[in-house]
Order: structure tokens, then sequence, then C-alpha cells
């Protein structure tokens, strides 16, 4: 079963870092590297994001809507 | 039309109701009450919106508003109120906002005082606030022409998208002569008003009406836009009133109420036989710079009069560039009485010698 | 049984899809979103007109996709007098600053309050002028260093933060008026059901909203935007209480 996921756009992420305290889990880090606007952003590890609960605190908490949260829900199948 | 014996404020609140404004917003000052007390009383009837705002830089911002939602809307005020206004007339012309804005000048500076003055010819017509910006600005100098101005102050306005003043004084705003009222026709070729916010409803673009521009070489190009169309104005929208200038040895030129004064001393001359002329800017921006020029070529002398210690003057000797001799009489404001026609005679006579 | 993805959260609709100017861990940007996020849930984007102050806020036509009046510094609440006067079944809202809103936009303020304009006012308080490099505001806390005042706001020559949403709370016009922060998800929440709720005041009701949301300015109070997140709870909230100062609203949830 796929796990929920979140997508920490680096075309908008600044490296503030309030994502990394409003995460209940604390499953969200500053990069090593700068990205494209040389900003230091914020990633998630694959092995982290196999706890998130798609709760979506991080994304309330960035002040540049850099996160987008995806839940995995069960449905019966046919619909999409 | 019947004929009518009303003040020229009133005259100026008539002619507004009937080019279709809706929306006044002004704060109360002498001698221009008369148009928030006419209004206010006739323009809800007509459905429309009357807001007596707590400043006169709340009710040119209120205008601003109303303006970039693309309806006809004005204030009125007397100097020290349109000084207030300035602000808010820079980022209306800035924005390329029309609008009617009044000002029944009185005497200054600072509160100075009530009498009639045309003291605020400078801050008219040279952009009083700051950015190097003008607007149009008409010089009513009867009770008609209160009413027939401030109509054509809106379609020039809205034609240029841009502010436009109308400039009078305690003696038009005032005095009550007769007016006859007739119905306001739209000239038919006035743009439309796309730029005007009104919610998306749709639209994949944006309305944006702003003063800000940032980009690289954005305002420049936006200063010479607005450049570009005072010089239109420049070419086709100056009006004037000439008298017996083809003869004349001398012209007399004045605005507004000094005009009507000055037209009575110029007849009293001619009739004494002295070839004296006339000639009465009525946009005082744009400046009818080419009728002075014509005018230089035949006339010996020139006579400027205002009620003020001399500022068209500026402009007339700017026009005439040194052709003929630009002499000028005036009082600074504050004197309490206006020129007699007789005064301005002896004045006349001193010139013509 | 399948299992799928679905996307629980991501940028409102009324939100364009463009970087900010914004310092990195401004809060300004939090309160966008928000604001957007209120248009989108009440489905006004297509009706809404925004105007814009003067301030760091002062590219609000870049970030939200509406139409914008920008007004002169101080001055939106007289703009969108006039503008929700003419357009009186749209959507008007003014985002302003501290310095733009309480300083010399005092009167406009109270008065489009007072007179109780059917519009909606977002206030941003992060106790400086952020545009002009971080001088003191009319929110500057006592002893707050700024770039003019940099001994510290002396309340003896400089007098006393003021509290907008209390003072405006007490005139007639206001329907609603409450302070909120940003500082953490919870309030976050909170912030965007005022918001909401400020905004549907209006729509609803034809009544005059103030939202007086806290912020950060990081580079200005020169922390970083963890250190700066955390003075909004050690300085601000104390100084500055959250909560609801007027709801004279009969709709939506309290907050
Ligand atoms: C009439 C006028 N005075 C001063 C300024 C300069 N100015 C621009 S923004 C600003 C204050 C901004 O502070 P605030 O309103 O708190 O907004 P912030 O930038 O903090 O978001 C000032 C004083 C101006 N643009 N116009
Ligand atoms: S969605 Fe919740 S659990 Fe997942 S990373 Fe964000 S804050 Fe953490
Ligand atoms: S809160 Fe947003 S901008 Fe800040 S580090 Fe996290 S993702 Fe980046
Ligand atoms: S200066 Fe302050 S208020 Fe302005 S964008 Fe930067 S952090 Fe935000």
């Amino acid at each position: 079963m796929p796990s929920n996921r979140i997508e920490i756009d680096p075309i908008y992420c600044k490296g503030c870092a309030l994502c990394t305290i409003a995460c209940p889990q604390k499953l969200i880090e500053m990069s090593d590297a700068l990205n494209e606007q040389g900003y230091i952003p914020a990633v998630i590890s694959s092995g982290n994001l196999a706890r998130c609960t798609a709760c979506a605190l991080c994304a309330r908490m960035c002040p540049d809507a850099a996160i987008r949260v995806f839940k995995s829900v069960e449905t019966d199948g046919g619909q999409s | 039309m019947k004929r009518l014996f009303v003040k020229g404020n009133e005259a100026v609140a008539m002619g507004a109701l009937e080019a279709g404004c809706r929306y006044y917003f002004g704060y109360p000052i002498t001698p221009q009450s008369d148009i928030p007390e006419y209004i206010s009383r006739e323009m809800p009837k007509l459905g429309g919106t009357f807001i007596q705002a707590e400043s006169e830089i709340a009710s040119i911002n209120m205008l601003l508003g109303a303006s970039a939602c693309g309806v006809r809307a004005m204030t009125s005020s007397s100097s020290p109120g349109i000084s207030l206004k300035q602000e808010g007339i820079s980022y209306m012309a800035g924005s390329e906002l029309p609008g009617l804005i009044v000002n029944i000048c009185r005497s200054g500076p600072g509160l100075g005082g009530i009498d009639a003055s045309q003291a605020d010819y400078f801050q008219s017509v040279k952009g009083g606030g700051h950015g190097g910006y003008h607007i149009i600005v008409l010089a009513p100098h009867t009770v008609q022409e209160m009413y027939d101005l401030t109509m054509l102050a809106f379609d020039l306005a809205d034609r240029y998208r841009m502010p436009a003043m109308l400039l009078g004084d305690a003696v038009v705003g005032q005095i009550k002569e007769a007016l006859v009222p007739h119905p306001y026709q739209q000239p038919s070729d006035l743009p439309t008003k796309e730029w005007a916010v009104s919610g998306k409803q749709g639209r994949s673009d944006q309305r944006i009406v702003k003063s800000l521009f940032l980009g690289d070489g954005e305002l420049e190009a936006h200063n010479w836009r607005l450049h570009a169309k005072y010089k239109q104005l420049q070419d086709n929208e100056v009006r004037c009133e000439t008298e017996h200038v083809d003869d004349a040895d001398l012209v007399v030129t004045a605005f507004g109420s000094a005009a009507r004064i000055v037209k009575t001393a110029a007849r009293m001359a001619r009739e004494e036989g002295l070839k004296v002329g006339v000639i009465r800017p009525i946009t005082l921006f744009p400046f009818p710079i080419a009728t002075y020029q014509q005018a230089a070529q035949t006339v010996k002398k020139m006579l400027c009069v205002e009620l003020n210690a001399g500022q068209m003057v500026e402009d007339v000797r700017l026009a005439v560039n040194g052709k003929v001799d630009v002499a000028f009489y005036g009082r600074p404001p504050g004197a309490g009485s206006l020129p007699t026609p007789e005064e301005i005679l002896v004045q006349i006579k001193k010139h013509c010698g | 049984m399948t299992t799928v993805l679905k996307n629980v959260f991501d940028r409102p609709v009324s939100l364009k899809d463009v970087s900010t100017h914004f310092c990195p861990g401004c809060q300004h940007g939090t309160a966008h979103r928000l604001c957007a996020e209120a248009m989108d849930s009440l489905g006004v984007q297509q009706r809404a007109i925004g105007v814009a102050s003067v301030g760091c806020s002062v590219f609000l036509y870049g970030y939200f996709d509406i139409d914008v009046v920008e007004a002169p510094h101080g001055r939106a609440p007289a703009v969108a007098t006039g503008v929700k006067r003419v357009r009186k079944d749209d959507f008007v809202f003014t985002y302003q600053g501290d310095g733009d809103l309480a300083a010399i936009g005092t009167s406009e303020i109270i008065h489009a309050a007072n007179r109780g304009e059917a519009i909606s006012v977002i206030f941003v308080n992060n106790t400086t002028y952020g545009m002009t490099g971080g001088q003191m505001a009319p929110t500057t806390l006592p002893q707050q260093q700024t770039s003019t005042s940099p001994t510290g706001r002396n309340v003896a020559s400089d007098g006393y933060p003021i509290r907008m949403a209390e003072l405006l709370s007490g005139l007639e016009g206001v329907s609603y008026s409450c302070r909120v922060a940003v500082n953490n998800p919870k309030n976050i929440m909170a912030a965007g059901k005022a918001i909401e709720k400020a905004f549907r005041c209006q729509v609803e009701q034809g009544g005059f909203g103030f939202v007086e949301v806290l912020t950060t300015c990081p580079t200005n109070w020169g922390m970083n935007p963890l250190k700066a997140n955390n003075r909004v709870a050690e300085e601000m909230i104390p100084y500055f209480p959250l909560g609801v100062f007027k709801d004279i609203a009969p709709m939506g949830q309290e907050v």
C-alpha cells in the first residue's frame, strides 16, 4: 500500500524551516545543498515519508505555500 | 428649454448630474459647499451615492476607487482642500483614471480667506502633486459655462483617461445668473472602459489599476505615454474665446471671473475708440499657445489680468516668446475687493498709449 | 479495494502560481494564502476586487488572481469605499500593513469602519515598517529596537503601541473585529477561519470585518525565521492578545 506523500516544491521553498517545527512527527529536515533560488530547501526522506500522516500541518505552516499533501485513501476501485 | 436663475455652484452640480455622474465624495469648505448641498439632496433621488467623507484626502481616494470601477464620479473643494487632494490626484494621473475635481478657489496661502482668488493657477496647471504630470483644467467664467464645462470635463477625462479640474472661484461659484440647461449628449466615440475593475467574471486577464511601475524601463514608457496624451490635448482640445483680436493694438487676456471684468473693460475701451481685443483661455491645460502666438504677429502689446500676483502671465510670456511685451495687472489674494472695469480701463489706456 | 493518493492540501486557486518577493519566513505569505483560501471557499474569486496598500504587500496583484486597485499609502479603506459603493455585489477587501493602516491611514480606517462599509480589512501587524527598512511603527513594542528607535521604543516620548482590533471594535459600524496569529498550525487554522468569517460577514451581511494578523518580519527584526516566529508568542501575543473583540454578525462558527 503506497504511503502518504508530501511534495515540497523547490520553486517556492525559501528554506525558512518553519515546516520542520510544524510537523508533529518531525519528519522534515533541511537539505545540505542549495536549491536553484539559492536557498537551503526543506526535504523529506523516503523513510520519513512512510511515517507521514498527511495531516498537512507542515503545509499550513509554510508561508510560501510550497508544500502539497497527498493522502493515501482506499476506494472501491472502478472510479477514479 | 426654459431659463433658470441659479448659482454657479449649483450649475456645476446640475451639469454633473446631467452628464451621468452618480458618485460624489467631498468635505465641506467655503465657498463651494452649495455643490455638496445640492448633490446630497438631488443625487440620491437618481439612485446615486453621496458621501461626506472624513477629509479631502479620503474623498479624493473614494473618487479614485469609484473611477477605477469605470463610473463617472466627482469631488469638489476649495484651495486648502485641493491641496490635500494633490496626493490622490497624482495617483489618479499615474493610474490613468478619469474623474472630475472642482476647485472653487479661495485666497491663500494657508487658511487665507474666502474671497475670490485665482492663486491656484500654478497648482492646477503645472501638476499640483508630485511626479511631473498634468491634468485637464477648464476655467468657466459664467454660470452657463459652469454647467457646460462640467459636462465637457467628464467627456475629456473619459476620452484621455485622466483627471479633469474645473477651476472657478467665489465669483463664478456664488453669482446667480441665467442658465439654460440642456440635455447631455455623450460623444458617440468615447472609448469604452475596458480597463475598469469589475471582479474577473471569468476573464482570463486581471484588471489592475496602479501607478507603480518597477519593471525595466516600464515607468519611463508609462510617462512617455502620459506625455503623448498631453501633446494630443494640445493638438485637439484647446478651447479659447477671442474678441476683436484681428485689428487690436492691445490684447487683454484673463481667465474665469477676471475675464468677466476684462471683457467689460475692453468693451468700454472700444467705445472710446481704442483697438483692444480679448483672449480668454477656456482650457488652461491645454493652454491656448497657438492663439497667443498668432495674436503676437499683429498686436503691439498684451496685458494679462489675474486675481493673483501674476501666474498665467508666465505662460502667456512663454507662448509669445518675446515677440510682444506682456504686461501684468493684478493683486495678490486677500485684496478683499475685485478690480473694477474702470480700474482695468485705466490700465488698458496706459498700455495703449 | 484500491488505494489512491488524494490531494488533501494544495495552493489555493485564488493565489497565482508564482513565487513571492517576500523574505524567507515572512508571514505576509501565510496571510496571503489564508485570504486566497477564504476567497476560494466562499467562491468569490471571480467577483473579488482587492485594494493594495503601500508596504511589502504592494504587489497584491502579482500574487492574487483577482482584479486589484492600488491605493496611496494609508488610503486603501477610502479607495475600497469608492470601489464598493460602485460594485455593491462584488467582494472588496483591503490588505494593509501596520504603518499603512495604523499610522498614515488612521483616519481612513476609522471612518470606513465607522461608516460600516461593506468591506473586509486584513491588517498585517509585524511591529515595524518592513518595506522601508525596519523603522518604528505605531505597533512597535515598548523597548523594541528599530532603525528609528535604536535604543528601543521609549513610550514616554514615542507613545504606546496601538491595539487596532480593540480600538475598532468600539465603533458601531464594525460587525467583526479580531486578532489572530500565524505562528503555529493551530493558530493558522483559527486565523483562516477568522478571515473567512470576516469575508463572509461582508458577502452575506454587508458588514465591515477586520482581522489583525500578527506576523513576523525576520529581515528587519534581525532574526532567523524560527527565532522570529518564536517572538510572536513570546513578545507580541502578550501585548496584542488574540481573540474576537466584536462579533455582532449572527453567522458562522465562533473563532
Ligand atoms: C506618503 C508616503 N509616505 C511614506 C512612504 C514610504 N513607505 C512605503 S511603505 C511604508 C511603510 C510600510 O510599513 P507597513 O505598512 O507596516 O507594511 P510592511 O512593509 O511592514 O508590510 C512607508 C513609510 C510612501 N510610500 N508614501
Ligand atoms: S503532512 Fe503532517 S506528518 Fe506529513 S510531513 Fe507534513 S506535518 Fe509531517
Ligand atoms: S516552510 Fe515552506 S518555505 Fe519554509 S522551509 Fe518549509 S517548505 Fe520551505
Ligand atoms: S521586509 Fe519584513 S515584511 Fe517585508 S517581505 Fe521581508 S520579512 Fe516580510
